[in-house]
């Protein structure tokens, strides 16, 4: 599948003006982890550079979702260390990732059913509410102008994402690909310097893949987001990345652009097999 | 030393009719992910059942008073009471809950309670009734005599009931074809369904067979403490135990009631007098809330891991 | 046709996040409040005011209280009635050993006991959820009973942990009638609960509800479970505290600990279930539907049956109601009493049309 002309002539465009792809801010340097005997993920070692688009790809069990656990904190590697911004951060916590600045969205989609859209994509702007709980309780003076001030951010995210319509509905009633972009939307209302997109576009039909494709694009391009993304359709990975990390059971076996790592052997043998 | 002796084994036997109460629990749990919050109250209602049945079977058939053969009615007539009790929750409540929260879940059990109370008290009226099943709780002679300790017949008779129980609901589970396909279904319905498992029948199994519980469960209590409304409160003690032992293992019933029934006694003769006594009303759950801080899936239980 | 929104815009987001953005819910809800300050004292007799009014305005606190940790932040307690307790107990003591402590002053910190007493028991949830959280809940419950019997200072040495509450005196004005307390609960509720009001709809309120809906990524988006759990039970446990110390001030008059039972909790539990778990408004139905349907049940068996009517009929027929509503309500309509009303409502926008 590929996306849809327009974008991709942008893109290409971009990529010829030479984006500025930055310094590695994440390095991730002999990453092991099991969950009791299993191994998740073995001595795997790659970076991410500031401003790039970042591919995760590989088989189905792989550990791409355990790989961006770890980098955001949720699993703790046993062995290896975590590089973000030159700063250690092997222990970290999820919610002390956020305040780094690290946002993310989960593959099965972990919205908060019980709250309207606009109520999600709030909560996102959590960590940069700075009025306690007394304030909030009599919402007069500055509770009120806080809730003003970021509910006007989140407009813009919501207009960003088109779903302008759908702001009061409760997400549980939404349709599978709204409420990715509901979860998009959540994530991007942190205002994140790196998001990690967990097979977003999984479960979408073309149209929806095409527009996710471009808020992915537009959000680098605007806002200079470092994205890493696990994706499944080729097509997109090919497009998008910058560069691209492969794994299959738990090791890396490709990293590099994406036309280097198209024509590794050991790739195709992944995904394709060998045959005997 | 004996008087230790003595607290601790009258401990352990209460601890038995608590582990009693909390089989039923495990057994309901284990087939349908339900906490059935219920549980006491079932065994209020099956005991009271029974008791009422032996006043007025006497009267409608002409039998003999405390007879052998009135005994032997009200069990079966009771019993077919907890059996049809049990399906009619299933099919009235269960059945429509299935898809909710866990906690949704829990809650009605807990309005259920309430129900099972107002049904078992409007049928059979709500005056304290004695139970009588024919064993004494006089301590057992030799006993006395050779070790100075107090122990009596009736706890041993009690115990050995909930062993024997016990001991089959375990090799149920594990050895039988139903109870396989109860374990089966307590995993997952959904899965146990396609692979052809009759989800109603095993269900009315189940209901059955924790009906029985109840019952003995109930006979037992009724015997010790009479047949009364605050059963229904005292079997909450069971909860602990299930902590303890864990939701999903018959054995873990009986030990986790050990524990809290011995725990429990010993803690209100040896610390109760330092804070004006009355211990028992909170301790077990302390144990308990310690237990869940330490090692939440209870000493048999399963642990529950989330995927992310 | 009277309940339209036709030419109301909203011009600001100040504007859209007032709680009533419909001018006649506003309308509506200002003529309800005027009626409850000024006609209700006026017009109604004695044993409305006592009797219904009165406890009805206490338990919708208490509701509150549990509806804002189990309903909104999803930890479920079956403890509510022990925090009220404490409350009450609190509230006596602090009038009772500070010369010239105020009123209101004594409530206020009766209540900031009550959620100190909330945090320590809510430390658990932490590390549990679930119905194992509602055991460590029911240790709370019995824990907190046992122990204001047991030590005597309590309630001033008096015996089994009797305690009768003193008068409330406001700046020299007594409210020692029945239209005073009335007024004086509804007072302190009202306010009371219109902050509950924002605070649900704001980020304390939000990150209650994300934490309750799925706490692995409230945490992912810098939401603190623990410290987001522990402000749930604080709020919680204040707001029950307060009800506990309105319990004994403005309705009883004559407290033990033992009326602060299991039974106890589990109506106020039965109040949140049947007015709507996870809503303001329905703290206020529910409380009001417990309330009323004893005495509505009486009214109606002694209709039909006349004469007198054996206690024991009345209360088991009470707990089959009671058992069989929480049943059917769970069933058929979760969210209770307050989604009616809000079907209501919305049947009422289109009213005289059918659709």
């Amino acid at each position: 599948m590929m996306m849809n002309d327009i974008a991709q002539a942008a893109h290409a465009q971009e990529q010829a003006n030479g984006r500025r792809v930055g310094d590695v801010i994440l390095d991730l340097q002999n990453i092991s982890l099991s969950f009791g005997g299993v191994k998740a993920l073995t001595n795997i070692s790659f970076n991410v550079r500031e401003h790039e688009i970042r591919s995760i790809i590989g088989p189905n069990g792989a550990g791409k979702s355990s790989m961006l656990n770890v980098m955001n904190g949720v699993y703790h590697p046993q062995e290896g260390r975590i590089m973000f911004r030159g700063e250690e951060r092997r222990k970290m916590d999820p919610h002390v990732a956020a305040a780094q600045g690290i946002a993310r969205t989960f593959q099965n989609i972990a919205l908060f059913k019980g709250m309207s859209v606009l109520d999600n994509i709030m909560t996102g702007r959590n960590l940069k509410m700075k009025c306690n709980m007394l304030q909030h309780a009599l919402f007069w003076g500055r509770a009120q102008e806080e809730e003003i001030e970021h509910r006007m951010k989140v407009e813009e995210v919501i207009e960003f994402l088109e779903i302008q319509s759908i702001r009061k509905t409760p997400v549980g009633r939404l349709p599978y690909g709204l409420q990715k972009r509901v979860e998009l939307g959540r994530a991007l209302a942190a205002e994140p310097s790196l998001l990690l997109l967990d097979e977003p576009m999984a479960g979408m039909n073309v149209e929806e893949k095409q527009d996710m494709c471009r808020f992915i694009l537009d959000v680098n391009d605007q806002f200079g987001t470092t994205i890493v993304l696990i994706e499944h359709d080729m097509g997109v990975v090919m497009d998008i990345s910058d560069r691209v990390v492969v794994l299959d059971y738990g090791k890396k076996i490709g990293d590099g652009a994406p036309d280097e790592v198209k024509n590794n052997p050991e790739v195709i043998a992944a995904y394709l097999g060998t045959s005997h | 030393m004996q008087f230790f002796f003595e607290v601790l084994i009258g401990g352990l036997l209460s601890g038995v009719l608590y582990a009693l109460v909390a089989l039923g629990f495990v057994l309901i749990y284990k087939a349908s992910g339900v906490f059935n919050f219920a549980q006491g109250a079932m065994v209020f209602f099956a005991a009271l059942t029974f008791v009422g049945f032996t006043e007025v079977l006497p009267a409608w058939f002409g039998l003999e008073e405390g007879s052998k053969l009135v005994f032997a009615l009200a069990f079966v007539l009771a019993l077919a009471a907890m059996v049809v009790l049990g399906i009619a929750t299933e099919k009235i409540v269960l059945r429509r809950l299935v898809n909710q929260p866990h906690i949704t879940l829990f809650m009605a059990t807990i309005g259920l309670t309430y129900l099972v109370e107002g049904i078992a008290q409007g049928i059979w009226g709500a005056n304290v009734r004695g139970l009588d099943l024919g064993i004494a709780d006089e301590p057992i002679g030799w006993i006395m005599d050779s070790a100075n300790i107090l122990v009596s017949k009736f706890d041993v008779f009690a115990a050995s009931v909930a062993g024997v129980l016990v001991v089959s609901l375990a090799l149920f589970f594990q050895f039988t074809r139903v109870g396989r396909a109860l374990r089966a279904v307590a995993d997952d319905h959904q899965a146990a369904l396609s692979i052809g498992i009759p989800l109603q029948h095993i269900w009315a199994i189940v209901w059955g067979v924790a009906g029985f519980v109840a019952l003995v469960a109930g006979l037992i209590w009724g015997s010790r403490n009479g047949v009364q409304f605050a059963l229904t409160f005292t079997a909450l003690k069971a909860l602990p135990v299930l902590i303890l032992g864990g939701f999903t293992s018959v054995p873990g019933a009986i030990l986790g009631g050990l524990i809290i029934g011995s725990t429990e006694k010993l803690a209100e003769v040896y610390i109760g007098p330092f804070v004006g006594g009355g211990i028992e009303s909170w301790f077990p759950y302390i144990l308990a809330l310690g237990f869940l801080l330490v090692r939440p899936e209870g000493l048999f239980g399963e642990r529950h891991i989330d995927r992310v | 046709m009277f309940y339209r929104e036709a030419g109301q815009f909203k011009a600001s987001y100040e504007e859209d996040q007032q709680i009533f953005t419909i001018r006649q819910d506003r309308v509506g809800f200002y003529a309800i409040l005027a009626f409850f300050f000024l006609a209700v004292p006026a017009f109604a007799n004695q044993y409305w005011l006592q009797a219904i009014l009165t406890p009805v305005l206490i338990f919708s606190l208490a509701a509150i209280g549990l509806n804002i940790l189990t309903g909104y932040a999803g930890q479920l307690s079956l403890g509510s009635a022990a925090f009220m307790a404490v409350g009450a107990f609190g509230a006596y003591n602090f009038m009772l050993r500070i010369d010239g402590m105020p009123f209101i002053v004594a409530i206020i910190l009766g209540g900031l006991c009550a959620a100190a007493v909330g945090i320590v028991f809510g430390l658990p949830s932490l590390r549990i959820k679930g119905f194992y959280l509602a055991v460590a809940t029911l240790a709370a419950q019995f824990f907190i009973v046992w122990a204001l019997v047991k030590f005597p200072w309590f309630s001033n040495h008096s015996s089994s942990g009797v305690i009768t509450t003193q008068e409330i005196v406001i700046f020299g004005f007594a409210f020692d009638s029945p239209e005073r307390k009335y007024l004086i609960s509804l007072a302190i509720v009202a306010v009371l609960a219109l902050l509950a009001k924002n605070l649900v709809r704001s980020t304390t309120g939000r990150a209650w509800m994300a934490v309750r809906d799925m706490d692995v990524a409230a945490e992912v988006i810098g939401i603190r479970p623990m410290r987001t759990k522990l402000q749930a039970f604080a709020v919680s446990s204040f707001y029950c505290g307060v009800a506990g110390a309105l319990y004994g001030y403005t309705y009883l008059g004559t407290v033990e600990p033992e009326g602060f039972n299991l039974d106890l909790s589990f109506k106020i539990l039965f109040m949140i279930i049947i007015g709507g778990v996870g809503s303001i408004m329905g703290s206020f139905l529910g409380a009001a539907f417990i309330v009323l349907l004893p005495i509505f049940l009486n009214v109606a068996m002694h209709s039909t049956l006349g004469g007198a009517v054996p206690a024991s009929l009345a209360a088991n027929l009470e707990l089959i109601i009671f058992g069989g509503l929480i049943i059917f309500f769970l069933i058929v309509e979760p969210h209770g009493l307050a989604r009616l009303w809000q079907i209501g409502k919305e049947k009422l926008r289109l009213w005289p049309f059918p659709h």
